[in-house]
C-alpha cells in the first residue's frame, strides 16, 4: 500500500482484481457523509453502431463480433439472426439451425468454465477477505491444482468446439445470412463425443461446488448486495429455456409476468435507454414501468427465473432446487447468480451431448434464402444476458442503422444498485478499506460484466473507487491497478 | 515457329519463347515471382513492381521486360526482398486494409503475399484516407478502402469483356479506380464478368457471396501464395 498526500490516498494492491474490463466506482456522500450514492462507471464508448453503417450486411456477423474476445460468437450469432431476417430466411435448414446452436452452447461452456474457475473461483475458495496475493487464479492453481486444470480443459473444449463450428476459436465466420458455411465432420463429432463423458463430470462437480457454497453461505449471501428486481430473458414457446432463440418475457421480483412471447422484432415497443450524463453506458428499462421501477436483470440468474422448466434433466433438476431457496418465487439474491451459471454450464453440455448425437450435423442442406426485407433484428441469450442486435439495410446492400444492446448494459441499473448496497453495508464514512473493496468487487463479479466488451485482459485491469462530498469534492481514491 | 532462347534466374536455366517476358518464362519453368498486378493471359500493367528482379543488376519489373538469351535475372537476393516488402507494407498503410473482417481475408493476393513475406504487423504509419463503398451494382460492389491500384478489373474488362467500364481519377497519392458514369449501377457491368473475378483484393467483388468457403478451405488457408507455381516446376 502507498500513501500519496493527505486527502488522495492511492493503494497499490498486486495481483490485481478480476474484472473484464475498465471499471471505475464512485460514491457520493450527504452532508452528514453518509454513503448518498454510489456509480459504476463504464468506460464502454466504442462506436461500432455508428462506423457499420455503410458496410455490406453480410460483412456485419464477422465485423461486429470484433466487440469482444470473450464471447465473440454471441455478437457473430445475433448479427447472424438479424441477417437471416434480411434474406427473408424465416427458418434455417436443421443443419444450419444445429450447427449455429452447437457454435452457441460450445460458447456458453468456455464463457461459464473462464468465469467460474478463473474469475470467481478465489473468491469461494479462499474467501472475500483473504490475501489478496492467494486470491487469484494462480492461488488456485498452486492450492486447487485439480480445479484450475479443470477449467482450463473445460475452456479447450468449448473453443474447440467453437472452431469446429466457426472455423476458428475466436472471430470465426461460421454463420453467414440465412445459414451456416459448414457442417460437422465424422470425424470432429467423435473427437468431441470421446472427451464429453470426463467434461461432463467436471461441469457437475463445478456445479456441486456452486451449490454448496450458495447454500453453506446462505444467510451472509441473502443480505449481500441483493435487491429485489424484474428479470428479462427469452424463453422457448412452450416457456423453456433456451439460449440461442425465442421471444422476449419478463418477470417482476415476484414472478408475475409483466410481457410475455414477444417477438424479438417487437422489443422497441417494450424496451427503451435512458441516457445519464455521468455514463457512456444507457440503461435500459420495460417502457411500461418506466425508468424508476423499470430496469431489470439479465443473465444466469434472470434466466433460471424466467424460464418455466429446462430441457434436460440434470439442469432442471438443479433449477428446482435452487428456486426452493425462495420457495419457488424467482431468486433475487445477486450471489446465486454463480450457481445459475453453473446450472447453465451443465445445460449447455446436455445440449452438446443431444446435437452431436443428431445426424442432422452431418448434412449439406446449409443455406436458405427467402424474400429480402430491409429490417433485421437478432436476440439471443450471450453467457452475460440478453442481447439485441437491430439493423436496416439500405436497397443497395448497406447498412442504414444499426442498434445494440449489449449484456452489461442491461446489467448496468443492477450492478449499481450492488455496488450501492455493499457500499452502504461496508463504508464507514470516511476512506475506503480494503476490505469494502474485495466486496464490491465481489458483487460486480458476480454479474460477469464485460465493462468494455472489448479490453480483456485476463485479470489485469484497473478497478477505481472515489469518493466525493456533498459538494462534489474528491475525497478518497482508491486504485487496484492494471498493466 | 517461335524461336527458344535461354536465360538465368538466380543461376537456373530458364528456357523462354522469344518476347516472352520474364515472369512467364519463370512461371512456366516452376520459379515464382512475387506479383499482385500480372495476371496470367493479360496484357502486362507494371503497376505494383512487387515483381521487381535484377536484370544484369539492374531493376526490372519482370511483368513487362521481355526475357532475352543469356541475360542474368536475380529474384531471390536480400535486397529485392527488402524492396518488396516495402511496396507491400505501404501499400497496406495506404488504403485501409482491415484483414479481420476482410470477407476476401484467405483468398487475398495482398494478404496472402504479406504472409509470404512474413509481413504480420504495420511497418508504416496509417494514412487512413476517407474512401467510399460503391454499392450502387446489384450484384457487384466496388470497396475502394481495399483498391490497391492494380488496374486487374480495368485491363480485362477493356480486354476480355470488351467493357471499357474502368479508369483513373486524379493523380499520385490521390489516385483512384473510377467508373466512366458516376456509379458502378450504371454501368454494363455483370457479375458474370471476367473483370470481377480479377481483383487481387477485395475492392471489386460479387455481393451476397461473402464468408460461403469456412476458414480452412480457402485458397491460401495451408500453402503459400506461389506454392502451385514452384510444385509444377519441380515435382517431388
Amino acid at each position: 500500500m502507498e500513501t500519496t498526500g493527505s486527502k488522495l490516498k492511492r493503494v497499490v494492491i498486486e495481483p490485481v482484481t478480476r474484472v473484464e474490463g475498465h471499471g471505475k466506482v464512485t460514491l457520493h456522500l450527504d452532508e452528514e457523509g453518509k454513503l448518498h450514492d454510489a456509480r459504476l462507471h463504464i468506460v464502454e464508448f466504442r462506436g461500432f453502431e455508428r462506423f457499420i453503417q455503410g458496410r455490406p450486411y453480410w460483412e456485419v456477423p464477422v465485423l461486429v463480433q470484433r466487440l469482444c474476445g470473450i464471447c465473440p460468437v454471441s455478437h457473430h450469432l445475433a448479427a447472424a439472426k438479424a441477417m437471416d431476417m434480411i434474406v427473408g430466411a424465416e427458418k434455417l435448414t436443421p443443419t444450419g439451425e444445429k450447427m449455429r446452436r452447437l457454435m452457441h452452447y460450445g460458447q456458453t461452456l468456455q464463457s461459464h468454465a473462464l468465469h467460474f474457475f478463473h474469475l470467481v473461483s478465489p473468491d469461494l475458495l479462499f474467501g472475500f477477505d483473504a490475501d489478496p496475493a492467494v486470491r487469484n487464479v494462480i492461488g488456485v492453481a498452486m492450492k486447487h491444482k485439480d480445479l484450475a486444470v479443470q477449467g482450463v480443459m473445460m475452456r479447450k473444449y468449448g473453443q474447440e468446439i467453437i472452431k469446429a463450428t466457426a472455423g476458428k476459436k475466436i472471430h470465426g465466420t461460421g454463420a453467414i445470412p440465412g445459414g451456416i458455411n459448414k457442417s460437422l465432420s465424422l470425424e470432429e463429432r467423435d473427437g468431441f463425443l470421446k472427451g464429453l463423458g470426463q467434461i461432463k463430470e467436471w461441469a457437475e462437480g463445478a456445479l456441486a461446488l456452486a451449490r454448496k457454497y450458495t447454500e453453506d453461505h446462505l444467510k451472509e449471501l441473502a443480505g449481500f448486495g441483493s435487491f429485489d428486481s424484474n428479470h428479462l430473458s427469452i424463453v422457448r414457446e412452450d416457456g423453456a429455456m433456451d439460449l440461442y432463440d425465442g421471444n422476449l418475457r419478463a418477470i417482476d421480483s415476484e414472478g408475475k409476468k409483466i410481457f410475455d412471447q414477444v417477438a424479438p422484432v417487437d422489443y422497441l415497443k417494450h424496451i427503451k435507454e435512458e441516457v445519464r450524463s455521468w455514463s457512456y453506458m444507457k440503461f435500459p428499462f420495460i417502457e411500461s414501468l418506466g425508468t424508476e421501477k423499470g430496469w431489470y436483470r439479465v443473465g444466469p440468474l434472470a434466466r433460471v427465473n424466467t424460464c418455466d422448466f429446462i430441457d434436460t434433466p440434470v439442469a432442471e433438476k438443479e433449477r428446482k432446487e435452487l428456486l426452493q431457496l425462495t420457495n419457488g418465487k424467482p431468486n433475487n439474491i445477486t450471489m446465486a447468480y454463480h450457481w445459475a451459471r453453473m446450472i447453465e454450464l451443465v445445460h449447455s453440455l446436455e445440449k452438446i451431448a443431444e446435437l452431436l448425437n443428431d445426424k442432422d450435423l452431418q448434412g449439406s442442406d446449409l443455406v436458405v434464402q427467402g424474400e429480402r426485407r430491409h429490417e433485421g433484428v437478432g436476440i439471443l441469450e450471450a453467457p452475460r444476458g440478453t442481447l439485441f442486435h437491430h439493423y436496416r439495410v439500405n436497397d443497395d446492400d448497406q447498412i442504414e442503422m444499426a442498434n445494440l444492446i449489449v449484456s452489461t448494459t442491461s446489467n448496468n441499473e443492477p450492478m449499481n444498485r450492488a455496488v450501492t448496497s455493499v457500499a452502504k453495508q461496508y463504508f464507514d464514512g470516511r476512506a475506503v478499506t480494503e476490505g469494502m473493496l474485495n466486496r464490491i468487487e465481489v458483487a460486480i463479479r458476480a454479474y460477469d460484466p464485460c465493462l468494455s466488451c472489448a479490453t480483456h485482459a485476463l485479470g489485469r485491469m484497473p478497478l477505481t473507487v472515489a469518493v466525493y462530498d456533498h459538494q462534489g469534492k474528491l475525497l478518497d481514491r482508491v486504485v487496484r491497478e492494471g498493466e | 515457329m517461335s524461336e527458344t532462347i535461354t536465360f538465368t534466374i538466380d543461376g537456373k536455366k530458364i528456357p523462354a519463347k522469344k518476347g516472352q517476358t520474364i515472369i512467364r518464362a519463370a512461371e512456366e519453368a516452376g520459379v515464382y515471382i512475387p506479383r499482385l498486378c500480372w495476371l496470367k493471359d493479360l496484357i502486362p500493367g507494371g503497376a505494383c513492381r512487387v515483381c521487381t528482379v535484377l536484370v544484369n543488376g539492374r531493376p526490372q519489373a519482370a511483368c513487362t521486360q521481355p526475357a532475352a538469351g543469356g541475360i542474368v535475372v536475380q529474384n531471390e537476393t536480400e535486397e529485392l526482398f527488402r524492396w518488396r516488402k516495402n511496396i507491400v507494407a505501404m501499400l497496406f498503410v495506404e488504403g485501409n486494409h482491415y484483414c479481420m473482417f476482410c470477407e476476401k481475408s484467405g483468398n487475398c493476393e495482398l494478404q496472402a503475399v504479406a504472409y509470404r513475406f512474413g509481413i504480420t504487423a504495420p511497418k508504416y504509419p496509417h494514412q487512413f484516407p476517407q474512401r467510399a463503398v460503391d454499392a450502387s451494382h446489384p450484384d457487384v460492389l466496388i470497396d475502394h478502402n481495399r483498391c490497391i491500384l492494380c488496374w486487374r478489373c480495368a485491363r480485362t474488362a477493356r480486354v476480355k469483356d470488351g467493357k471499357p467500364i474502368f479508369g483513373v481519377v486524379n493523380r499520385g497519392i490521390d489516385s483512384q479506380l473510377a467508373v466512366g458514369p458516376e456509379q458502378l449501377g450504371e454501368t454494363e457491368l455483370k457479375a458474370t464478368d471476367k473483370a470481377v473475378e480479377a481483383c487481387p483484393v477485395g475492392a471489386l467483388m460479387k455481393k451476397r457471396v461473402g464468408y460461403a468457403v469456412p476458414v480452412g478451405k480457402r485458397l491460401y488457408d495451408h500453402e503459400p501464395i506461389g506454392s502451385d507455381i514452384e510444385k509444377a516446376g519441380n515435382p517431388a
